[in-house]
Order: structure tokens, then C-alpha cells, then sequence
């Protein structure tokens, strides 16, 4: 995907792009931290059929729902696409030996073959988490791989 | 007494302007021609003449000038200036050759002589980068792919705007050649200057200008915005260039600040600027005029449909955007009433104050009208095709 992006002089960027579709959409920053979310027509691609203005809070809002649900989406996607693949969520206890610890101590995926592709926290989903992220009791994260090596990292993750 | 008998003439000048911009708001339209109105119906030959209040006019409406330039200059950084004088120059000058000749050819044919014929060539050249701002926001036509050729035009024409009234300035004071010459050169060069510094040193200005505070914010770039100004009158480069040029060197969050702090001051100040235009010309000379300034219009409304056009089928735009640029250009405004207030002060032809009032009373109201009317109809016929 091509995003393109042009100079407003006087008012901002603007980045946009022609979706898998043919409808071409862009996001017009002006200088004063509005945002414009742009449609282009059908019929007359170079017009804006549909200009909604967003402000700083509704922009913030509008990429949250955009974005977290997706990796959910994608996960869930993944799983019905490959078979024996499973993803799975896994609490860390409080008692458990990484709580506290970077997430690549655990090295989860050199010892069972399983990858850490999420972690949620607060309500909040961290994608591909680095191997430095640290872990903290309550976290859930999502691990990918076969039903065998998904179990061993749950192993791992309550008793090391 | 003398006090009170201008406070409450001013206030009801302001008064009856603010009535009025609410008037236009509701119609859509720009108020810029309901305020040359206002002039008109005060003052000399109008229907309220005013007593005590005209020196504070003259002098407010000064301030207009600086404060319309000092904002227009403070909404481009000296980036966006070069980029765009490099990627359009070419459409930047179709529109100056289009658009100048039709102000000028119609000077030239009323036997105004060629001073007047370069001042009339500036009115019918600018569009008013106010108004049509307005009408790409007011009718959503900011995300559209003509938009960036419209605004790239615009700033060719402003940057064109700080070569031509030092050149203006020095044509109506009618120095000889030789001595206009050196006057324009000194004028080029400060602009050149000026532009250098603002690319360059930009930083070191407004490290000096910024200021959390507000209040000093405003004070220090007004100041230094006059101060400037004042010297490029002494220079002849011509007030208004100055504070253009302060505006420029101005940029980033900065400029966006001051320009947010200055916008007020700006829209009391220009409407007062546009009531001492309309309080110069005498309304009993408009109407004699008022055929030529038809017909001028309509021949400046082709010109600049057909600049559009030009400049945004060169930048691969199909051909109902082409129409809007070309109708997003039609609005004049500010500059062209600038221009001719420069003439009329200079003691241009008697006729070319009215000429210019009523051309850009034709096409301040007309030009945003002209777009609302004719989005539709660009619709339909897109459809179509």
C-alpha cells in the first residue's frame, strides 16, 4: 500500500491512499492540531465527496478502534486459517516466576517452539511485545503455536 | 466632548459592521463587500457623513494594512515559499500574465497612462487568499486534489505581491528612472535579504519573539511588525512588504500562536481599513464606472478560470477539478482594495478608486457565490461522463 503525501501551504499534509476497493481515502492534518478524515467520489476521484472533522480526542478515539481490535481480529483469523494452530490466553499469576521480569527471559519460543505475539494489559493490547518488555502479575498474554507447545508455555509462565 | 463625539461615531461604524458580518454570515457570503458598502454609505457623498472621527480612521486603517500582510505573511514559512515557487512557477506565471493584462489593458483604453495601468494590473491580478481560503474550507473542498495547485498558486501570488509593491510604490511616487530604478533595486534586495535571513536565521528571530506568555508575544511581533514596516516605508519597499516579510520570518508553532493571538486585532483593524476605502470614494462615482468594472469582472473571472485550469490539468487533475480551481480563484478581495487605496493615496486618476470599488465589490461577493452555485451542476456533470 502507497500512502501519498502533499504539502497544503497554509493549512497542513495531507496522506492519502486507494484502498483494495478503489476508494481512495485521506487524512487532511491542519496546522491546528484538526484532523479531517476525507472520502474521495466515486465518480470524480479528485473531489472529496465526504470531509468529516475531527478533533485531537476524537482522532485518538477513532485510531484506538481502528487499531486494537484488529489485532484480536487477526489473531482469531490466523487461527481458523491454519490448522493445528492455536492461540491461546494466559494469565500471569501472581505467584508466577516471570512476573516482574523482561518478557525474554522466558525464552518461550527457543524452549517450546510457541510465540508471545500479544500482551494485554489494563484493557490494553501490546502488540509484538520486544523481548525486554516486562511482564507484571495480571497480564494476559496471547500465545500462538501448536496445542503442545501453547501448553508448555503456559507451564513455564506458573513455574518457570 | 471632542472624546465622546468620536467614540460614538466610531462605535457606530463598528456597530453597523458588526450587523452587517452577521448579515453576510447568514448569506453565505464574504463581508468584505457589505463593509466597502458601509464606507460608501459614510463620509463624503454618503448618506452619513462623518465629523470627528476620520484621522483615526485614516491612521487605523493603516494599521490594517500591516496587520492583513503581517497575518497573510505569518500563514507560509519560507519553506512552503521556495518549494512552491520552484514546483509552479509556471502556473504561477500564466496567472500573472493572465490576470495582470486585463486590469492593465483597461487603463491603458480609458487613457489613465501606464501608472495607473501597473496599479490597475495588481487589482485585477491577486486573488484574495482570504476568501478563497474560506471557500475550500466552507464547501469541504480542502482534501480535494486540485486544492494544493489552488493554495501553491496563491502563495506564488503573494510572494509575486512582495516584488510588486515596492515596485508600485515607487512607479506612484513618480521618481524619474533612473532614480526608481535604484529604488526598486534597493526594494529587491531587502526582499531578497529578508528571505534569506528568514531561511537561514529564522531561529535566532524567534528565539527573540517567543515568549510563553501571550500578552508579550502579541506585543513583540506587533512591534516588531510596525517597526519593520516603518522602515520599509522610509526605504519605499512600502509598509505593507515589511510586515509581510516579518510575517514570513516567523514560522512554525510560533506563527501559528501569533497568528492565533493576532486574527482579532486583524479583523477589527481590516474592516476599519475597508470602511476608510469605501469613506475615499465617492458613491455618486461608482455608478458611471460601473459598466466598465462589469465587464472587467467578467473578463478577470475567464482569466483566472482559465489559470485554474491550466495549473491543475498540468498537475494531472480531471476536468470538473479543473473547474473548481478555476472557480476557487475568482474571489478578489483585500489586496486589490490594498492596491488601489495605495493608488488613490498617491493621487492615481480620480476614476480608479471607484473603478476598483466596484470590481472588487462584483467579485469579493460574487466569487464565493460562484463556487457554492456551481458545485452542483460540476457534480452532475462528472456523473455523467
Amino acid at each position: 500500500m502507497e500512502i501519498e503525501q502533499t504539502a497544503l501551504p497554509g493549512i497542513g499534509l495531507k496522506h492519502e491512499f486507494t484502498t483494495q476497493s478503489g476508494r481512495r481515502i485521506a487524512v487532511v492534518s491542519h496546522r491546528s492540531g484538526r484532523r479531517d478524515v476525507v472520502i474521495y467520489d466515486k465518480h470524480d476521484p479528485d473531489r472529496a465527496c465526504e470531509a468529516v472533522q475531527l478533533n485531537d480526542e476524537e482522532a485518538d478515539a477513532l485510531v484506538e478502534l481502528l487499531g486494537a481490535p484488529r489485532i484480536v481480529q487477526r489473531l482469531n483469523a490466523l487461527h481458523r486459517e491454519v490448522e493445528g494452530l492455536v492461540s491461546v490466553q494466559l494469565l500471569i499469576a501472581e505467584g508466577s516466576p516471570y512476573a516482574g521480569r523482561p518478557m525474554g527471559e522466558t525464552r518461550a519460543r527457543t524452549r517450546t517452539g510457541a510465540s508471545i505475539v500479544a500482551v494485554v494489559r489494563g484493557g490494553q493490547v501490546h502488540a509484538s511485545p520486544a523481548p525486554d518488555f516486562g511482564l507484571m502479575a495480571g497480564d494476559v498474554v496471547v500465545v500462538v503455536g501448536s496445542p503442545e507447545s501453547t501448553a508448555a508455555v503456559g507451564d513455564i509462565l506458573s513455574h518457570g | 466632548m471632542h472624546t465622546a463625539s468620536i467614540f460614538i461615531e466610531l462605535g457606530g461604524i463598528v456597530l453597523a459592521l458588526g450587523v452587517l458580518g452577521a448579515l453576510a454570515l447568514r448569506a453565505g457570503i464574504s463581508p468584505i463587500p457589505l463593509y466597502l458598502l458601509a464606507g460608501l454609505a459614510f463620509g463624503q457623498g454618503g448618506i452619513l457623513p462623518l465629523a470627528t472621527s476620520e484621522d483615526f480612521i485614516a491612521v487605523g486603517a493603516e494599521l490594517g494594512v500591516v496587520l492583513l500582510l503581517l497575518t497573510l505573511g505569518l500563514e507560509y514559512n519560507a519553506d512552503e515559499l521556495v518549494t512552491s515557487l520552484r514546483g509552479n512557477a509556471r502556473g504561477g506565471l500564466v496567472d500573472l500574465v493572465l490576470n495582470a493584462a486585463p486590469g492593465a489593458a483597461a487603463a491603458l483604453l480609458l487613457g489613465w497612462g501606464p501608472v495607473a495601468a501597473v496599479a490597475m494590473a495588481g487589482v485585477t491580478y491577486a486573488t484574495s487568499s482570504g476568501i478563497t481560503a474560506k471557500v475550500l474550507s466552507d464547501l469541504g473542498w480542502i482534501g480535494n486534489r486540485e486544492t494544493p495547485v489552488v493554495l501553491s498558486l496563491l502563495v506564488f501570488e503573494d510572494l509575486t505581491m512582495a516584488l510588486y509593491l515596492p515596485i508600485l510604490t515607487a512607479i506612484l511616487a513618480g521618481v524619474s528612472l533612473a532614480v526608481g530604478a535604484v529604488t526598486v533595486a534597493i526594494a529587491l534586495a531587502t526582499v531578497g535579504v529578508v528571505l534569506l535571513v528568514a531561511l537561514r536565521f529564522g531561529r535566532f528571530i524567534e528565539a527573540f519573539v517567543a515568549s510563553p506568555n501571550s500578552e508579550v508575544l502579541l506585543l513583540k511581533v506587533v512591534g516588531l511588525a510596525l517597526a519593520v514596516a516603518g522602515v520599509a516605508q522610509q526605504l519605499q519597499v512600502s509598509a505593507a512588504v515589511g510586515a509581510f516579510l516579518v510575517g514570513i520570518a516567523l514560522s512554525g508553532e510560533l506563527a501559528h500562536e501569533a497568528r492565533a493571538l493576532l486574527i482579532p486585532l486583524r479583523d477589527l483593524f481590516a474592516a476599519v481599513f475597508f470602511v476608510f476605502f469605501g469613506l475615499q470614494t465617492d458613491p455618486a462615482a461608482i455608478l458611471p464606472m460601473a459598466g466598465v468594472a462589469g465587464l472587467l469582472a467578467v473578463v478577470s473571472m475567464a482569466t483566472k478560470l482559465a489559470t485554474g485550469m491550466y495549473a491543475a490539468r498540468r498537475a494531472g487533475v480531471a476536468r470538473a477539478g479543473q473547474a473548481r480551481a478555476g472557480i476557487a480563484l475568482i474571489p478578489r478581495g483585500e489586496f486589490n482594495i490594498v492596491i488601489a487605496g495605495l493608488a488613490v493615496a498617491a493621487g492615481a486618476h480620480p476614476d480608479l478608486g471607484p473603478l476598483a470599488a466596484g470590481y472588487v465589490l462584483i467579485l469579493a461577493a460574487f466569487g464565493p457565490l460562484a463556487a457554492r452555485l456551481v458545485q452542483p451542476l460540476i457534480a452532475l456533470v462528472a456523473r455523467r461522463a
